[in-house]
């Protein structure tokens, strides 16, 4: 049962093969078994599971289904879920149950959806492998002492080790592609503005985007259905009508125009990841598209880009966990200035804390045009390369991350490592486009992301190009032996 | 030496919105602490700010009537610093790019001079809420109703040269804002905050001295009081061998003076940078051109239409236009039957006394436009005299009634009928022979005699023009 796509069960459902009630009974006992080893979920809501599924079998009754009503699926501890707790991965918000639901968290469950639980992360998304989570590290299902990736590492192992027929995520720096790639799942991140932001707890606002994390483009297609779309509630939300994603997946890719931007396959890609990504290449090739040899001139500088505008917005939305409202209080403060310095000192990770303090460093009157002026002058030329490129091309492809999944604690001493891992998915938060990452062949038995990259608003487009790939490759079918042991 | 006064103001008034800048919650006064605060305001996990376009028009308007520069693109910015009335630990401001650019306006000075005060900018931002710091027994208290209440910072040029063109100024927004119907004008309840920066200097010297930030000013008669009492502190600071420091400092009303809140090197590094949850305000023609034509009558313009078409004297056009809604009172008399410049005197002379002892607004009077027009009518056409007209305007005050009502129950009524005015008239001169012979040997004086009789006779209702009229023709007959 749980081996099966979105589009499988559902159908079954629909046939009366078996209820909501025990697909979901299914991945709870997967989830009881398996995650104290995995440990992907911070929280699990089984009686609330339960109640949803038992609506859901009565809309499947009433021939009231959609494609995803009764679909078991984990939501990131990102999204504010009312009466659950929403921890962010942090201690800040360990005690803090959300007195309302995020537009993703509301639009899923119109839908029909099952929420499982929710699902571990690195502590307020900063980090690339999930150990910064205050609720410990989420292990990579491929192998157990490598990491699964970050900051969505809890909902690709979830989808990956089959707790779940889906997971949402979140991706300011390619937190959905890269754990997405180590774990061997589809992970779109849509064109900033296509999903709402509210009640998603922000890291950094001008980059935040949510997404889909799935075994399939075809299964993300579903998935993004339902969260994309305009919500008045979120300024920065596209007021732009969302097509049909499932319709045009089998599309020919005839003539499509691919670019392989040099800049990405250069230093730092490991050899055998070079060579996955070249045969999916090749694929395309033979299915009629045709390979543009293209350049990205500013690619060097989106990692250091990022790494003062991300800071910079998160020093400042970070600022409302301060003890007085919600979320974690020291005992006994002395006074205002001991309340502030202690409950944020200890309810804040290392991480956390590094980048509050780069951020605001960064905005300080006599940093501020070095550092934040000059990253945004920087932003706009990466977006410009972009630009140009789509001028030319109507896909851009290459690897998801330079290497596959690394060990645990192997770069937690390095921050600056760790940040390259993120290098060829930072540049497509700072300007902007959507970005998918599915399952190329493994090296040595760990999965290998191919990362595509499209224009605004081309989330259909880049799951057509996706779709057909899987279509071809057996790749994202693989799934990790969980009675190994590590 | 002598000490020249050099002023500049930041007014920040809360604009008349019904919800809050950023969020749906209501910007009403005086509700229940903390139940007008929904979780945008409270600056929950998740949460993000959606602009109300009500306060850009507000904005809008104040701009269009400033004459000032009007932004095709501001920005919103956040101003980030700790405080637990701040839930989010950041202001949204705007701060490069504010809305309303460069204006003016022009004040009315008691000499009768008029002087163009420039206007810098006027930025919208969302209010913080409030700490109470007594009644918690050591602790402070946190009310939010008021986060994310709109306000406009409207920040004036250094160009006052004394505390009496400062005050005219701050009148002169004041009147302008309420005018607008952008803001309620309210000192008390916090809706329009004056912060003053004063600086003197050697009169002749060009360099503006070093100035102090006035905080916390929430009368006009209090600011007048604050900047006298700064203006004398730097005097004597100076003249003492010493130096002002730049520095906030904070009003005492109940000590009267003003004392040091943070200094220069103290202040907080806002960190200001564009807000990422918003967008830029863009501004179209359109939009700007249909503030333009939904302005409101100035109050300049309103004082030279009084002129024109009500015939009315400077002053007095000036005086009742002082305010909207006394400018609004008095055409309202004029629209019930008044004579406009009866009018003009019963509304600022008669009305604005009995408010002013009674110790009520305009808004509370007892007597409406409509009643005091219908007693206005009555002293014009002669139903009462105008002496008599104070004691309908009395009884009317108490709740008696109308006009018309009040006339007839006291008998009030002027005896208008020559008839009947000549029978009394004829009564007094046969019961007075000494005085009319005295009166007709010269003593002409003597007529007020006679004119007190008929009135006391009559308790003052026979019409005075008559009463004279015929005695003199019976006297000097």
């Amino acid at each position: 049962m749980h081996d099966q796509s979105i589009v499988e069960l559902g159908a079954a459902l629909r046939a009366g093969e078996f209820s909501s009630v025990e697909l979901t009974r299914h991945f709870m006992q997967r989830v009881e078994r398996l995650d104290g080893d995995l440990n992907a979920l911070i929280t699990t809501t089984p009686e609330q599971a339960l109640v949803e599924a038992g609506s859901a079998d009565q809309a499947i009754k009433k021939g009231q289904a959609g494609a995803l009503t009764g679909i078991p699926i984990v939501q990131k501890d990102i999204f504010c879920t009312r009466g659950v707790k929403t921890s962010c991965g942090s201690k800040m918000l360990d005690n803090f149950v959300s007195p309302y639901d995020a537009t993703v968290v509301e639009r899923l469950r119109q839908a029909g959806v099952v929420c499982l639980g929710k699902a571990n992360m690195d502590e307020f998304a900063m980090g690339s492998s999930n150990e910064t989570s205050f609720y410990g590290p989420v292990r990579n299902p491929w192998d157990r002492e490598r990491v699964p990736g970050g900051s969505s590492g809890g909902s690709a192992a979830a989808v990956a080790a089959r707790l779940a027929v889906a997971a949402t995520g979140t991706d300011t720096g390619g937190s959905i592609r890269q754990p997405a790639a180590l774990c061997g799942i589809t992970g779109l991140k849509p064109t900033y503005g296509r999903v709402s932001r509210f009640g998603m707890i922000a890291f950094a606002s001008s980059l935040d985007q949510a997404g889909p994390m799935t075994r399939s483009a075809e299964d993300a297609a579903l998935l993004l259905q339902a969260m994309a779309g305009f919500d008045p509630r979120d300024s920065t939300c596209a007021n732009e009508t969302v097509p049909d994603y499932s319709s045009t997946l089998r599309d020919s890719l005839e003539g499509l125009k691919i670019g392989l931007p040099r800049e990405y396959f250069g230093e730092g890609l490991d050899p055998a990841v070079a060579a996955s990504i070249q045969a999916a290449i090749h694929l395309y090739e033979r299915l009629g598209a045709r390979v543009i040899d293209i350049s990205l001139p500013n690619a060097g500088l989106a990692v250091p880009t990022y790494y003062v505008v991300a800071p910079a917005e998160c020093s400042s939305n970070l600022s409302r966990f301060d003890g007085v409202r919600f979320g974690y209080r020291c005992e006994e403060p002395k006074d205002l200035e001991d309340l502030y310095k202690r409950s944020r000192g200890e309810g804040f990770g290392a991480e956390v804390k590094r980048r509050i303090m780069i951020g605001t460093y960064a905005l300080s009157a006599g940093y501020y045009d070095a550092y934040y002026l000059k990253a945004q002058q920087t932003r706009h030329l990466i977006s410009d390369d972009f630009k140009q490129a789509f001028e030319q091309v109507d896909v851009i492809m290459g690897p998801t991350t330079p290497t596959t999944a690394f060990g645990l604690g192997e770069k937690m001493d390095d921050p600056v490592t760790m940040y390259l891992n993120d290098i060829y998915t930072i540049a497509a938060n700072l300007a902007g486009l959507p970005g998918i990452s599915l399952p190329a062949e493994p090296v040595n038995g760990l999965p290998v992301g191919l990362q595509i990259i499209g224009n605004y608003f081309t989330e259909a487009k880049i799951l057509n190009v996706a779709h057909r790939f899987q279509q071809e490759t057996e790749w994202h079918e693989l799934t990790p032996d969980l009675n190994k042991q590590s | 030496m002598q000490w020249e006064t050099v002023i500049g103001l930041e007014i920040h008034t809360q604009l008349a919105t019904k919800s809050k800048i950023f969020s749906g919650a209501s910007t009403a006064y005086g509700a229940e602490p903390n139940t007008q605060a929904c979780i945008v305001d409270l600056g929950f996990p998740g949460v993000l700010p959606v602009l109300n376009e009500s306060a850009v028009d507000m904005a809008l308007k104040f701009g269009v009537a400033v004459d000032a520069e009007i932004a095709s693109r501001s920005v919103f910015a956040r101003k980030n610093y700790f405080y637990p009335d701040l839930p989010k630990g950041y202001q949204i401001s705007q701060f490069e790019l504010p809305i309303v650019g460069k204006g003016s306006l022009t004040i009315d000075l008691e000499d009768g001079s008029r002087k163009v005060i420039g206007i810098t900018r006027a930025h919208l931002e969302e209010d913080a809420g409030k700490s109470l710091h007594e009644d918690f027994h050591g602790m402070s208290g946190i009310d939010l109703n008021r986060t994310g209440t709109p306000l406009l910072e409207i920040v004036s040029e250094p160009d006052m040269r004394s505390i009496k063109e400062a005050v005219a100024y701050a009148r002169r927004i004041h009147q302008l804002v309420v005018y607008l119907g952008i803001c309620d004008g309210n000192m008390q309840e916090g809706s329009f905050r004056i912060d003053a920066n004063l600086s003197i200097r050697p009169f002749g010297q060009e360099a503006f001295g070093t100035r102090t930030e006035l905080k916390n000013i929430n009368s006009f008669r209090f600011m007048e009081r604050a900047l006298n009492f700064e203006r004398e502190r730097q005097i004597d600071l100076i003249e003492g061998g010493g130096k002002v420091v730049q520095e906030t400092r904070l009003y005492d009303a109940d000590r009267d003076e003003t004392r040091s809140m943070r200094s220069k090197e103290e202040a907080n590094d806002y960190r200001y940078f564009p807000d990422p949850d918003l967008l830029p305000v863009e501004i179209t023609d359109q939009r700007l051109q249909s503030a333009k034509q939904g302005m409101p009558e100035l109050p300049d313009q309103k004082r030279q239409r009084f002129e024109s078409a009500y015939s009315l004297s400077q002053a007095d056009a000036l005086m009742l236009t002082q305010s909207r809604q006394q400018a609004d009172f008095f055409e309202n008399v004029v629209a019930s039957g008044g004579d406009a410049k009866m009018a003009a005197n019963w509304v600022t002379a008669e009305l604005a006394g009995a408010l002013n002892k009674a110790g009520l607004e305009l808004s509370q009077s007892p007597v409406t436009a409509e009643r005091l027009g219908g007693l206005l009518t009555r002293i014009a056409d002669n139903t009462i005299s105008g002496k008599l007209a104070k004691q309908v305007f009395e009884a009317m005050w108490n709740g008696e009634g109308d006009a018309d009502e009040v006339i007839q129950a006291k008998g009030l009524k002027q005896i208008t009928d020559s008839a009947q005015i000549e029978s009394i008239i004829d009564e007094i001169i046969a019961a007075n022979p000494k005085q009319v012979e005295q009166f007709r040997a010269g003593k002409e004086k003597l007529l007020g005699f006679f004119v007190g009789q008929v009135m006391k006779q009559t308790q003052g209702k026979a019409n005075p023009g008559q009463v004279n009229q015929i005695l003199l023709g019976k006297l000097r007959a």
